[in-house]
């Protein structure tokens, strides 16, 4: 009995070969596809829907406004994973059919990130003095011409580090869909941890380090990337 | 006898201007300009004269009255009166080129998109005026390098390349630092020497001295008193001006009772 536990005790490998134990290491990258895929996704549905919802957010009248400070507020108290609860349950609950856990994923964030990027874009057309839509006027530019030449193009450089910041934060936040069942990349870890649980008790700080790696190697790029074009466009 | 009938530019009938909460900004305002003169409005602050600009602009709806420019209506959002408006150019009080353009761009954008002129050309012109106003080496810079005087100098002839029949100056030196203000004003003096048409709104009592054909006093949204500049500044019709003109001398009281 002893022995079996001492010559197990002896036998155990080195705590980082489970990175490579098996194809460990490639369901990780296999999670963390799942999750650039459900946040990725999200963020392209949600740039140019954010957009058209910043446009709308910056009509006077009383009901647009309403129902844009309704929808961004709503978005904003709910914490999203109350959001992906009522999505992911409250679908098949109330609408009768079952969205899947990825799908739910990529609804709630794309709702997310329309009204957080509706935001932004309202703000950064909202920074734009008065005066340079006059100057255009007095110049004898067209409304459209005014947008397509002097509004636009300043929007769009107040835009990029704003957005950036946002799709590395709706990247990091698609965490939470593990609770609705998606296998991404945290979750996959957990597995492999739980799995080797007798072999390499130790493992769970590697893994999670490992994972801290990969979100970094995703999300450290996108930043630099906005860092460059700010710096780039500076107005 | 021939009667001698001078081109009348800008036609102002019976304006009236309120905001949202009725309150009445411009009263029952007419005024003409002729073609090549130059009318200095002046009065205190909140007196109307910078809506007033603005509504010549278009930048301001008008509650009631008429503005014509060469007899061609310019009021309203009409395509007619919007092309007619093209013949007027504006520079406001605050630094408004567009800062994500170079300044060669800045002169280039409105003559291309607007009136549809070749590059080519329109670039020849830009550099004509460039030298005029002693900007020739910034072409390619952009405006946050240019200091105050060097911008408005630039959104000045950014209007020029329009070819207004009637330029609108908004108070052009009240944000820059003095020191800057004669550099601008000297440009718009050399334009009132060349018989270009202009309305200007101005705290410089010495420059609108020196440029005015006609000054126009305003309080309140009307027009108090009309004038020439030797009398409007020597002795004005009304005691509201004689106020105002006040305003802008001082007394030393240093030495008195010595």
């Amino acid at each position: 009995m002893f022995n079996i536990l001492l010559s197990a005790n002896a036998e155990k490998p080195p705590v980082y070969t489970i990175l490579f134990a098996g194809n460990n290491f490639q369901r990780l990258l296999w999670g963390l596809f799942v999750t650039l895929r459900v946040s990725l996704i999200a963020v392209l549905l949600s740039l140019p829907l954010g957009i058209l919802f910043g446009l709308f957010m910056r009509r006077k009248d009383p009901i647009s406004r309403g129902i844009s400070q309704l929808y961004l507020a709503f978005i904003r108290i709910m914490p999203p994973l109350v959001l992906l609860f009522l999505v992911y349950f409250g679908t098949a609950r109330i609408a009768g059919f079952h969205l899947s856990g990825e799908a739910s994923g990529i609804l709630v964030f794309t709702l997310w990130g329309t009204a957080e990027m509706g935001d932004l874009v309202r703000a950064a057309i909202g920074s734009i003095p008065r005066h340079q839509k006059e100057s255009g006027r007095s110049l004898g530019l067209s409304s459209w011409q005014i947008y397509r030449y002097i509004i636009i193009p300043q929007t769009v450089r107040r835009l990029i580090p704003l957005s950036i910041n946002l799709i590395t934060r709706m990247i990091k936040t698609t965490s939470l869909i593990v609770l609705i069942g998606v296998v991404e990349v945290l979750k996959t870890g957990q597995q492999i941890i739980d799995a080797n649980r007798f072999q390499y008790p130790k493992a769970s700080i590697v893994i999670y380090t490992v994972i801290f790696f990969l979100y970094f190697i995703v999300c450290f790029p996108i930043s630099q990337l906005g860092k460059y074009l700010e710096k780039k466009l500076k107005v | 006898m021939e009667e001698i009938v001078q081109e009348q530019l800008l036609e102002i009938k019976d304006l009236e201007k309120s905001y949202e909460d009725d309150s009445p900004v411009l009263k029952d305002i007419s005024l003409s300009v002729k073609k090549g003169e130059v009318v200095v409005l002046l009065g205190p602050s909140g007196c109307g004269k910078s809506t007033l600009l603005r509504t010549i602009m278009g930048l301001e709806r008008i509650q009631g009255g008429e503005i014509l420019l060469e007899g061609k209506n310019i009021v309203g959002k009409s395509e007619e009166a919007r092309k007619e408006r093209q013949n007027l150019g504006m520079v406001f009080q605050s630094y408004d080129l567009f800062p994500h353009m170079s300044i060669l761009e800045n002169l280039l954008l409105a003559p291309m998109k607007v009136q549809g002129r070749k590059r080519e050309e329109a670039v020849q012109e830009a550099r004509e005026l460039l030298a005029r106003v002693h900007l020739s080496d910034k072409e390619n810079a952009y405006p946050s390098m240019l200091s105050g005087g060097q911008k408005q100098r630039v959104a000045i002839i950014r209007s020029l390349m329009m070819h207004p029949k009637l330029m609108l100056f908004d108070e052009v030196t009240a944000a820059l630092d003095p020191e800057m203000v004669r550099e601008v004003l000297d440009v718009v003096m050399e334009l009132s020497e060349q018989g270009l048409t202009m309305l200007i709104v101005t705290h410089e009592m010495g420059f609108a001295k020196a440029v005015a054909d006609r000054v126009l006093f305003l309080e309140g949204g009307k027009i108090l008193e009309e004038n020439t500049p030797e009398n409007f500044f020597q002795k004005p019709d009304t005691e509201r001006a004689q106020q105002f003109l006040q305003n802008f001398s001082y007394v030393s009281h240093r030495h008195v009772g010595r």
